[in-house]
């Protein structure tokens, strides 16, 4: 998927929507806060809104050209969306709202099997009943599916997980996931979420008032938001169940093994570890409290307002840990120094 | 116990007849200018809604009166109505036209207020998801604007069913052809010996009214719980 966009959209108020950006590839995300112009930017490739003036072109074909008086509606661009409510047709079934752009899809571009689509997305149980009676999850999910089915050239997915609880969350990810690998759709995901992001996309645009801020890769966007977050940066950590000891909950992380409270009995999990959660020494200390002492070798260390961060390689694993500037100086963090990362147990937060 | 007579009955018939054809008649109409007023910003948006709902206010006898100079033999259509070969004063067509305006704004009132509850994402998603503007109105607005047709079709029936001073203007007063209810109880008003018909009669359109305004009470509910 290659999207241009070279736009300008005001709104009554003082909002303008400006950006000038390309960019390929097929699960790009675009993150910024609320207010900062992600929906209007959905709206104009969808063609719900008209530009000012500009170009959008997707794919080589040109779907808004303001000099050329060129504006492919809606139903011709085959931009569908995800919305963050699932925007179920009410009066139907499940399958009539699978089927809704199916049908009307032309038969040359009708590349995907409903057998199929049905079967990845897990929806075989429910395509008899009417969408009322469907939990938050499963109606994601058809509308997952009912966009999916209107075999699109791009999918939007806007801040289409921000309702769902975390372990649903999870969930859509992984069928969002098969579902564009399994039948090659492009997506551009849309969220506030840095998490979400970090999950979905490989790479990112950036957005802030109404402009495109900066094109990067989501791992570099959390590093350099890591300074002004309030979380500091999530670490995540993608463990297996090895055994229960006392109160904790022992697990493998690469060649490591993790002592963590708030565990259960899953074989895998994924957990989040906040950078302002390790604690670094430059000198094995004797005794201490937290149950997770980790040696592990700097790789960089890198300015995020005004702390630095420290890349940690612990076996083959990689951890962000941040410290103030004072402490990177007094302690001389740099690459290739042996440190140790001290974890409290009670620090990791389970994901799924 | 006084019963119907004939043209009691004849009466009734009539009512009902003229009542379901000015409703189905304006059903489609009153349905495109909801969406009109919905869905789209235009210039004459207010004067067209002021000419709408004139009939709301305006006493029905001035309504007759002007349908009546409008569609008279030497009226300001008479040309085209000849041109036609139709003739509507004085035959229950005419009583169709005077309740259709009569009962529009009614109509037109529920399904504005089930079209102003529709989700507008859930026709932007028809529309990605390939459907064009008349597609998306057949598929979406109108299977969901459904509770207020029936519900605005109920009213404007019972308001049609009780039409009197645009009818009787415009289309007379003649036994079997177009004499409605209220118009049967307004002649049996003015006999000397006609109250105990006037009654049966009147017990009749009350059951109608309180029939109908039940069915529309249940579904404005529906359409309410909805918003």
């Amino acid at each position: 998927m290659e999207l241009s966009m070279a736009v300008s959209k005001r709104f009554p108020g003082s909002f303008e929507l400006k950006t000038d950006f390309t960019v390929a590839g097929e699960q790009v995300g675009v993150f910024g806060v609320s207010g900062s112009g992600k929906s209007t930017l959905v709206g104009l490739i969808a063609g719900l809104l008209e530009p000012d003036r500009g170009e959008i072109v997707l794919d080589g074909d040109c779907l808004f050209n303001s000099e050329r008086g060129i504006n492919l509606p809606p139903q011709q661009r085959r931009v569908a969306i995800v919305f963050q409510d699932s925007c179920l047709f009410p009066h139907l079934s499940v399958e009539a709202n699978l089927l809704y752009g199916y049908r009307r899809c032309p038969a040359r571009h009708r590349q995907i099997d409903v057998k199929s689509l049905v079967s990845v997305l897990q929806l075989d149980g429910l395509l008899d009943r009417g969408v009322n009676r469907l939990s938050g999850g499963e109606k994601q999910r058809v509308a997952l599916g009912r966009a999916i089915l209107a075999n699109p050239r791009l999918l939007l997915m806007d801040e289409s997980l921000s309702a769902l609880d975390d372990a649903l969350k999870l969930q859509i990810i992984h069928y969002l996931k098969r579902a564009s690998e399994k039948f090659r759709i492009p997506y551009l995901f849309i969220s506030h979420s840095l998490l979400e992001v970090r999950l979905l996309t490989d790479q990112v645009l950036a957005m802030g008032g109404g402009r495109v801020l900066g094109q990067t890769t989501p791992e570099q966007l959390a590093r350099e938001r890591m300074g002004q977050s309030q979380v500091g940066y999530i670490n995540l950590l993608q463990v297996e169940k090895l055994r229960k000891m006392g109160g904790l909950y022992v697990y493998r992380w690469g060649m490591e093994e993790l002592f963590v409270s708030a565990g259960d009995d899953e074989a895998m999990a994924v957990f989040e570890l906040s950078s302002r959660d390790i604690i670094l020494f430059t000198r094995h200390p004797e005794a201490v409290s937290a149950r997770n002492l980790l040696k592990c070798t700097v790789m960089d260390t890198f300015p995020s307002g005004n702390k630095v961060g420290v890349e940690l390689r612990c076996g083959h694993e990689t951890l962000i840990a941040e410290v103030v500037v004072q402490a990177a100086d007094d302690l001389a963090i740099q690459a290739r120094n042996e440190v140790y990362a001290v974890i409290k147990a009670s620090s990791f937060r389970r994901l799924s | 116990m006084p019963v119907l007579s004939s043209t009691d009955f004849d009466a009734i018939v009539l009512s009902i007849k003229v009542a379901l054809t000015a409703t189905l008649l304006s059903l489609p109409f009153g349905f495109l200018y909801a969406y009109l007023m919905t869905f789209f910003k235009f210039r004459a948006k207010v004067l067209l809604e002021v000419l709408v709902n004139l009939p709301l206010t305006l006493p029905p006898v001035v309504m007759g009166y002007l349908l009546l100079l409008a569609l008279g033999k030497n009226g300001w259509f008479a040309p085209l109505l000849d041109f036609l070969g139709v003739r509507l004063i004085f035959t229950w067509k005419a009583a169709v036209l005077a309740s259709a305006l009569v009962g529009f704004p009614l109509l037109v009132r529920s399904i504005r207020l089930a079209m102003e509850s529709i989700d507008g994402r859930l026709i932007q998603a028809s529309r990605t998801l390939g459907a064009g503007s008349l597609d998306s109105l057949l598929t979406v607005i109108l299977p969901l604007s459904r509770t207020g047709l029936v519900a605005g079709s109920s009213l404007m029936f019972a308001r049609s069913m009780g039409e009197f001073g645009a009818t009787i203007i415009v289309a007379g007063n003649i036994p079997g052809v177009t004499r409605t209810i209220p118009l049967a109880i307004y002649d049996y008003a003015g006999s000397p010996d006609g109250e105990p018909a006037a009654l049966v009669l009147c017990v009749v359109a009350i059951a109608l009214s309180v029939l109908v305004l039940l069915v529309h009470e249940s579904l404005t509910r529906k359409l309410a719980r909805r918003q």
